[in-house]
C-alpha cells in the first residue's frame, strides 16, 4: 500500500496583534511580568469579519495554492474548532463552498477543545487508507474567547492550519498516529457562556502534561523512536512556558522545538496552535526530515503523530501561499478599545 | 493530669495532590501513625480531626464520623470529633486529644489533621481562608490572608526596622530546609533574587513570601505515657500544651505587629513544662507568610521583640544556627494544608527527636516546640515535646 500523508498544507494568521502589557495596563497588572511568566508577549486578533470560517476558507486556499489539486477532488471536509461561528450548522460547509469542493463531499465540524484540528487529520488519513476518499481536508481554526480580567485573556488568539491529506505527491509520510484520551475537565464552555471557565493549575500536571506524556511515549514506543530521532518536534502551545516544559521532560530540546514555538508571537490559537506549528516547521522541512506531533485538547486527549518528509516537498509550490514566519511578521498593532470591539467585549442585550 | 507522650506518626506527601481524595489523604497519614504506633484498631479510644473548611474546599462536613468510617472503624463506634479553629484546627485536635489523655478519660487517641484544597480555584481558596477574619470588619471590606500579614509586615518594618531583605531571608531558609524535605511540597532551594523579583502580592510581601495552598493530611496517636512503653522504644512525651486566644481582626489588637495569643500561649507552655525558651533546641512555627515567623520567634521569646529580621540575618535560625527554625521547609516550603499544619509540625518535631529526621537532622535534639496560628492571630497552640 503506498504511504499515506500531508499533500499540501496552509495557514492563516489575522493581522492585528495586541501586546500583553496593553491588556496588562487597562487591569492594572505589570505586563512585563505576566509576559516573563507566561512566555507570551503578544497575541493575535481577529478583524471584525473574522471568524473560524473565514480563517479556514484563507488556510484552506493556501494549501490549494500550493499544490494542483481539482478541489472537486477532496472528499471530505473536517473543521475542528472550538469558536464554530453557528452552534447549528456546520462551518465546513462554508469552507467546502468557498474553495469549491462542493457538494460530493463528507462534512462535519469538530469539537475537541484544542486539538479538534489533529482529530481532523486522524479523520482524514483513515478515510484515505480505507479508499473511501481520495483527498480529505482537514482544518483546525480558532478566534478563542477570554473573558475580560481572564488570566486567558493574555493568551486567547485567533488563527488557523489547514492539511490536505492523501496518497499522491505526498509531502509528510504520516507513518504512525495514536491519541490518548480520558475524561479530565480541565477547561470548558457550556452551551450558551460566552466565555469558557478553567481548572487554573489544574490545567497543567493531570491535564496537558499527562495527556502529552503519555501519548507521546506510547507513540514512540509503538514505532521504536527516540526524541534524538525527530528534527523537529511540535506541542500543543497555550503559553510559552508548557511546550518548552513538556520538550524537555520528554527528552527533546528547545532547538527542535523552537520553529514550531509560535505561541510567544501570537499567543495560542487553540485549535490552530498545533497546525500552524506544523505549517512552521514545513515551511522550511526539507527531505528526510522526521517530525514529531503531539497536540493537546482540554477535557481531555492528545493526538500524536511520527512523518517523514519525503523527497515530494521540493515539488510543492510553497512560496504560492504565506509562510508562516511572513504572517507573523505582518502585524498591526492595536489599542485595548478596538480590541474590545473586535472580539465583541462592548456587547449588550 | 497524666502524662501524655506521641507514639505514632504519619504523614502524606503535601502538594498538589490531584489523584488523592479527602479521605484517601487522612486514611493514609493515619494509616501510617497507626502502623508506626503498632496498636489495633480495638484499642483507639477516640479520634480527633482538624479540618478548617471541608466544607467549602470539597463540600463535606460531619469529617470526625467520616474519618473513621474511611478508616474502617465503622463497626468500632469509636466517639470521633471533628475540631475547628482556622490554621490552628491540628494544633486544637491535637490539644483536645492530648487533654483527653491527661484528664484520663481515655488511654489512647488518634489525632489527624487535613485539608483539601486544589479541589477549587485560587479565588475560592482565597475566599474560603479569609473566612478565618473577621468578616464583619475585615474581609466585608476586601482583606486577604496576605493584605493582613502585609500591615503586619510594613509597621514591622517601620517600628523596627525590618527589611524586604529580611523578609526574604525567612522564605530562602525555609526553601533549604524543604528541599531535604521528601515530603514537602516545594523541594527545590530558592534564591534572594527569585523573592525579590517575584510577583507583589500584597507589599512587602510577594510570591514567595507567601505559603503555598496545600493538599495534605497528617496525624498522630497519642498514648498515656505509662502504657507508651508497652507500643514503643522511643516515645516523646508531650511536656506541655498551650493554647490563647485573640481578638479575631487585626485592627483590635493591643500591637498588631504582636501576636499576643502566642505570647501567652507560649507562657503557659513554658510554665507547664517548666523550662524557658533558652532549653528548647529547635521550632516549627506558623510561617503562614514570611513576616509570621520573624514575629513567631520575637513572640515565642527566642529573641527581643522588633530583632526578629535581625535573628534571620545572622542565621541563627538555619538549620545549623543555634535555634533550628520550621527544618520541615515551614508552611512556606514543606506547604499549608491549613487543618492539617498543626498535626504536621508535631509530626516533625517527633522525627527529630528520635533522630529521623534524615538529612535535616538537628544533633542531639531533646525538646522541641510546635506553634499553631490560627488567623491573623486569633487563636494559637504551642506544644513542647520531649525525647524521653
Amino acid at each position: 500500500m503506498s504511504d499515506i500523508g500531508i499533500v499540501s498544507y496552509g495557514a492563516y494568521i489575522p493581522r492585528y496583534r495586541i501586546k500583553a502589557e496593553e491588556i496588562a495596563s487597562v487591569w492594572g497588572k505589570d505586563g512585563e511580568s505576566i509576559s516573563k511568566g507566561l512566555g507570551i508577549y503578544e497575541k493575535s486578533v481577529p478583524s471584525i469579519d473574522q471568524d473560524t470560517a473565514t480563517i479556514s476558507v484563507e488556510a484552506a486556499r493556501g494549501a490549494l495554492n500550493r499544490c494542483s489539486i481539482h478541489p472537486k477532488d477532496i472528499g471530505a471536509i473536517y473543521v475542528g474548532s472550538e469558536s464554530h461561528p453557528y452552534a447549528v450548522k456546520p462551518t465546513g460547509t462554508i469552507v467546502g463552498e468557498a474553495i469549491g469542493a462542493t457538494p460530493e463531499l463528507m462534512v462535519a465540524d469538530y469539537e475537541f477543545a484544542c486539538k479538534a484540528g489533529t482529530a481532523a487529520i486522524q479523520s482524514c488519513f483513515a478515510l484515505v487508507k480505507s479508499n473511501m476518499i481520495r483527498y480529505g481536508l482537514a482544518i483546525g481554526a480558532d478566534t478563542s474567547q477570554a473573558a475580560p480580567g481572564d488570566a486567558l485573556e493574555f493568551s486567547a488568539s485567533a488563527g488557523g492550519g489547514a492539511f490536505i491529506i492523501g496518497k499522491d505527491n505526498v509531502i509528510a509520510i504520516i507513518n504512525k498516529t495514536c491519541s490518548y484520551t480520558t475524561d479530565t475537565p480541565d477547561f470548558w464552555r457550556r452551551a450558551e457562556r460566552k466565555y469558557p471557565a478553567h481548572g487554573g493549575r489544574f490545567t497543567g500536571g493531570p491535564a496537558y502534561f499527562k495527556h502529552i506524556t503519555n501519548c507521546s511515549f506510547n507513540l514512540m514506543k509503538k514505532v521504536n523512536t527516540k526524541p534524538e530521532d525527530y528534527d523537529y518536534a511540535i506541542f500543543h502551545q497555550p503559553n510559552g512556558k508548557f511546550p518548552v516544559s513538556i520538550a524537555r521532560k520528554l527528552g527533546f530540546s528547545y532547538d527542535q522545538i523552537k520553529q514550531s514555538l509560535m505561541v510567544p508571537y501570537i499567543g495560542n490559537t487553540y485549535s490552530g496552535a498545533t497546525m500552524i506549528g506544523l505549517s512552521s516547521v514545513l515551511d522550511i522541512a526539507k527531505s528526510g526530515d522526521r517530525i514529531f506531533l503531539t497536540s493537546y485538547g482540554s477535557g481531555a486527549g492528545s493526538d500524536s503523530f511520527d512523518m517523514t518528509i519525503t523527497d515530494d516537498i521540493i515539488k510543492l509550490h510553497r512560496g504560492n501561499a504565506p509562510l508562516v514566519e511572513q504572517m507573523v511578521n505582518d502585524k498591526k498593532y492595536i489599542d485595548y478599545g478596538t480590541y474590545a470591539k473586535l472580539t465583541d467585549l462592548l456587547y449588550w442585550e | 493530669m497524666r502524662d501524655v507522650a506521641v507514639i505514632g506518626v504519619g504523614l502524606t506527601k503535601f502538594g498538589e495532590l490531584w489523584d488523592k481524595s479527602f479521605r484517601h489523604l487522612i486514611t493514609e497519614a493515619g494509616s501510617k501513625a497507626i502502623f508506626d504506633s503498632g496498636i489495633g484498631g480495638l484499642e483507639i479510644d477516640a479520634m480527633y480531626v482538624g479540618s478548617m473548611s471541608s466544607g467549602r474546599f470539597i463540600g463535606q462536613e460531619h469529617i470526625g464520623a467520616l474519618v473513621a468510617d474511611a478508616s474502617g472503624f465503622s463497626h468500632l463506634n469509636i466517639p470521633s470529633t471533628r475540631v475547628e479553629g482556622a490554621c490552628a484546627s491540628g494544633g486544637l485536635a491535637v490539644r483536645e486529644g492530648y487533654l483527653s489523655i491527661a484528664s484520663g478519660l481515655n488511654d489512647i487517641v488518634v489525632v489527624g489533621g487535613i485539608e483539601k484544597m486544589n479541589d477549587v480555584g485560587g479565588n475560592a481558596a482565597t475566599e474560603t481562608l479569609a473566612t478565618a477574619l473577621d468578616q464583619e470588619w475585615e474581609a466585608f471590606f476586601g482583606a486577604t490572608f496576605p493584605g493582613v500579614y502585609a500591615m503586619i509586615a510594613n509597621r514591622h518594618m517601620y517600628e523596627y526596622g525590618t527589611t524586604r531583605e529580611n523578609l526574604a531571608q525567612v522564605a530562602i531558609k525555609n526553601h533549604a530546609n524543604g528541599a531535604l524535605n521528601p515530603f514537602a511540597q516545594y523541594q527545590r532551594e530558592i534564591k534572594m533574587e527569585h523573592v525579590l523579583n517575584a510577583a507583589t502580592v500584597a507589599y512587602p510581601l510577594g510570591l514567595f513570601d507567601c505559603s503555598p495552598v496545600t493538599d495534605g493530611a497528617a496525624a498522630l496517636v497519642l498514648c498515656s505515657l505509662e502504657k507508651a512503653k508497652k507500643f514503643t522504644e522511643k516515645p516523646v512525651k508531650i511536656i506541655a500544651s498551650g493554647q490563647a486566644s485573640d481578638s479575631l481582626a487585626l485592627h483590635e489588637r493591643r500591637d498588631i505587629c504582636t501576636l499576643d495569643s502566642t505570647v501567652i500561649a507560649a507562657k503557659k507552655a513554658y510554665k507547664q513544662a517548666n523550662i524557658t525558651h533558652k532549653d528548647i533546641d529547635l521550632a516549627e512555627v506558623h510561617d503562614c507568610f514570611t513576616i509570621a515567623e520573624i514575629c513567631a520567634i520575637e513572640d515565642l521569646g527566642f529573641v527581643k521583640k522588633g530583632e526578629g529580621g535581625k535573628a534571620v540575618e545572622e542565621n541563627i535560625t538555619t538549620l545549623n544556627g543555634s535555634l533550628p527554625v520550621n527544618t520541615s521547609g515551614g508552611l512556606k516550603s514543606k506547604g499549608h494544608p491549613v487543618g492539617a499544619t498543626g498535626v504536621a509540625q508535631i509530626v516533625d518535631i517527633v522525627k527529630q527527636l528520635r533522630g529521623e529526621a534524615d538529612k535535616r537532622q538537628v544533633k542531639d535534639a531533646e525538646i522541641g516546640l510546635a506553634h499553631n496560628v490560627g488567623g491573623s492571630g486569633a487563636t494559637c497552640t504551642v506544644h513542647i515535646l520531649e525525647a524521653i
